[in-house]
């Protein structure tokens, strides 16, 4: 065991794209389809919730209590609650990372919208916004910094997170640690670690790319 | 005419912010609301485009009670400018600028014409107009906030302490603007401040309000300066009031004598100095035409014999006034007999009598 290498680049070759449900390729697809529905589901309710919680401010307690106890649970234990309802499919995986980033979008979004400065939302209503138009054209482009961070931590988590569900047959590249681990094999390990920090680099990456072309206007300010 | 109807503001906790308030804003003129902070400006400034609803009362515009417009549209035909100019950071200068027109739902090919014309009134360097707010200096910032107050061209401005977080030299050149503007544009502005100089400087109308949201006095400045209604706005009027009320009366009056031979002038007729034994002494200059009684006395202190030159617009010669003139039009603007303010001209608000 002692003389396994670190890397087999001709097991790689072989199990790159076998056609099969174990294939990298397919583990890699697999786990980014895992990552980032719950980042594309938690966004979707983060933003009316956290909206909500703006408007009624006793919502906002009782919501990041709740959030911040569900993100304090291990991730496996949350696996565990769902296989008992919706058993060894994805969801079981996608829903608790839901719940993982709404955690982290919900207050996003409310600190989003609180960095609004008040002159501004002051002189918006003064020149006759009403109140649905001045949050889509002005509060909300407004808080795009502030929300964009917020998505980065969930996504960049949410990517390494999916590999906890391997432990149910659904971890994506997740699924690569277990195999290295029980063939006491290091390969698969590798690959599995390299391509999901790959994956987190590049998908940050992305996103902080959509943040300078989406706001050109704090660029220098956030330098400054 | 915006007119104030016995109307208070109670807040909800109990803080009332304004009090019985009653006075009427002139059409076409700059009625400033000052008093100490607290007294209740914002809150009187904000109940008329109705970003507070007055507790009792009514306020109306042109005879209509502007609780019976709806709000948002209220506001698109009032230009708002507040202290921290509150431009929108997501977008460029000109959209900006083009705010209510939007809102309005110009075209934007025309909001943004609009909005050029407007940089360029406000004394704005085109060329900003691609910018976001961030990239523009305070001053600069201020300036946008008014042409986007005027970008609707609305009949009503109001402005709440625009110019306060601006630098004194920045601020001076602000309400020089302001003034230049208002002699072409003519809207009814209602300006607040707590700063009396400002007041008295841009006000064709000036409403002292003390702590409680009560008007202790509303005149026009000079006969604020001179008519001090009682110790509360003497006190808030502070130092030089005599002084400063000269800045109200015209130097037109001032009777010139012809320039006598010891002004030495050169070719075109420019003053150089008094001739002297040890030659040339200083001098001081008003224009008679533009400038203020206070202006002329001025020019009379800065002379090394007590006369003051009269120069036209050129900077020629064309007379010259020694303190005697001076005098003469001082008595003829002495505060009336029973004007109710007899404390000396250094007065500081400690040493007040009674006007017997
Ligand atoms: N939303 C509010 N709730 C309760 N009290 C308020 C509220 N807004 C203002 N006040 C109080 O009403 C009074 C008048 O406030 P206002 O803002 O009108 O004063 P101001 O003259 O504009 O003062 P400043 O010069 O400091 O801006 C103050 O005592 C203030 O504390
Ligand atoms: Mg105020």
């Amino acid at each position: 065991m002692t003389d396994e290498p670190l890397v087999r680049w001709d097991w790689i070759a072989r199990n790159w794209a076998n056609g099969g449900p174990t294939a990298i390729s397919a583990l890699l697809e697999n786990h980014v389809v895992m990552a980032f529905l719950p980042v594309l589901f938690g966004l979707v309710v983060a933003l009316p919730l956290g909206l909500a919680c703006v408007r009624w401010r006793w919502l906002y307690q009782p919501t990041a209590a709740l959030m911040n106890v569900t993100y304090s649970l291990p991730s496996l234990v949350l696996f565990s609650i769902f296989l008992s309802i919706t058993g060894l499919t994805r969801s079981t995986v996608v829903i608790p990372l839901t719940f993982f980033a709404l955690a982290v979008l919900i207050p996003a979004v409310v600190d989003g919208l609180a960095s609004v400065p008040d002159a501004v939302r002051q002189s918006a209503v003064a020149m006759g916004f009403r109140p649905a138009r001045r949050l889509l054209r002005v509060e909300l482009p407004v808080a795009v910094p502030v929300v964009l961070a917020g998505l980065r931590v969930a996504t960049v988590s949410s990517i390494s997170l999916v590999s906890v569900g391997a432990l149910i047959g659904q971890g994506g590249l997740g699924n690569l640690f277990i195999d290295g681990w029980q063939r006491q094999f290091y390969t698969p390990i590798t690959v599995g670690i390299v391509l999901i920090v790959l994956l987190a680099v590049l998908a940050d990456g992305l996103l902080v790319l959509a943040q300078r072309l989406l706001t050109p206007w704090s660029r220098a300010r956030r330098t400054a | 005419m915006i007119t104030f109807e016995d109307v208070t503001k109670r807040y909800r906790d109990g803080t009332v912010a304004v009090a019985d308030l009653s006075l009427e804003v002139p059409t076409g003129a700059i009625t400033v609301f000052v008093g100490p902070s607290g007294c209740g400006k914002t809150t009187s400034l904000r109940m008329i485009n109705r970003m507070i609803d007055a507790t009792s009362g009514r306020i109306t515009l042109d005879g209509q009670d502007v609780r019976e417009i709806d709000p948002p549209t209220l506001r698109r035909g009032i230009g708002y400018v507040i202290q921290q100019a509150g431009l929108f950071p997501h977008r460029k200068i000109v959209d900006n600028v083009a705010t209510v027109p939007y809102l309005l739902g110009w075209s934007k090919r025309k909001a943004r014409a609009r909005a050029m014309d407007l940089l360029e009134l406000v004394g704005l360097d085109p060329g900003l107009a691609g910018r976001y707010p961030f990239q523009l200096s305070g001053g600069q910032q201020q300036r946008v906030g008014v042409a986007r107050a005027l970008a609707a061209d609305p009949p009503v401005l109001l402005m709440d302490e625009p110019f306060s977080a601006v630098d004194p030299i920045v601020r001076a050149s602000l309400q020089d603007e302001l003034l230049r503007l208002q002699s072409e544009l003519r809207k009814t502005i209602v300006f607040v401040t707590h700063d009396i100089d400002e007041a008295v400087k841009l006000g064709d109308t000036v409403a002292v309000m003390r702590v409680g949201g009560r008007l202790a006095q509303m005149a026009g400045p000079a006969t604020l300066l001179t008519e001090p209604a009682d110790d509360f706005v003497r006190e808030f009027l502070g130092r030089d009031r005599g002084i400063r009320r000269l800045s109200f009366i015209s130097a037109k009056e001032v009777r010139l004598r012809p320039a006598p031979s010891d002004l030495a002038t050169d070719e075109d007729g420019r003053p150089l100095g008094w001739r002297t034994a040890n030659g040339l002494a200083a001098y001081g200059t008003f224009t008679p035409e533009t400038d203020s009684l206070r202006a002329a006395l001025d020019a009379a202190l800065l002379s090394a014999n007590g006369t003051a030159v009269a120069v036209d617009e050129e900077g020629r010669v064309r007379g010259v006034a020694g303190r005697d003139a001076i005098d003469e039009l001082l008595a003829e603007y002495a505060p009336p007999a029973s004007g109710g303010s007899g404390e000396g001209s250094s007065g500081d608000g400690s040493s007040e009598e009674a006007p017997a």
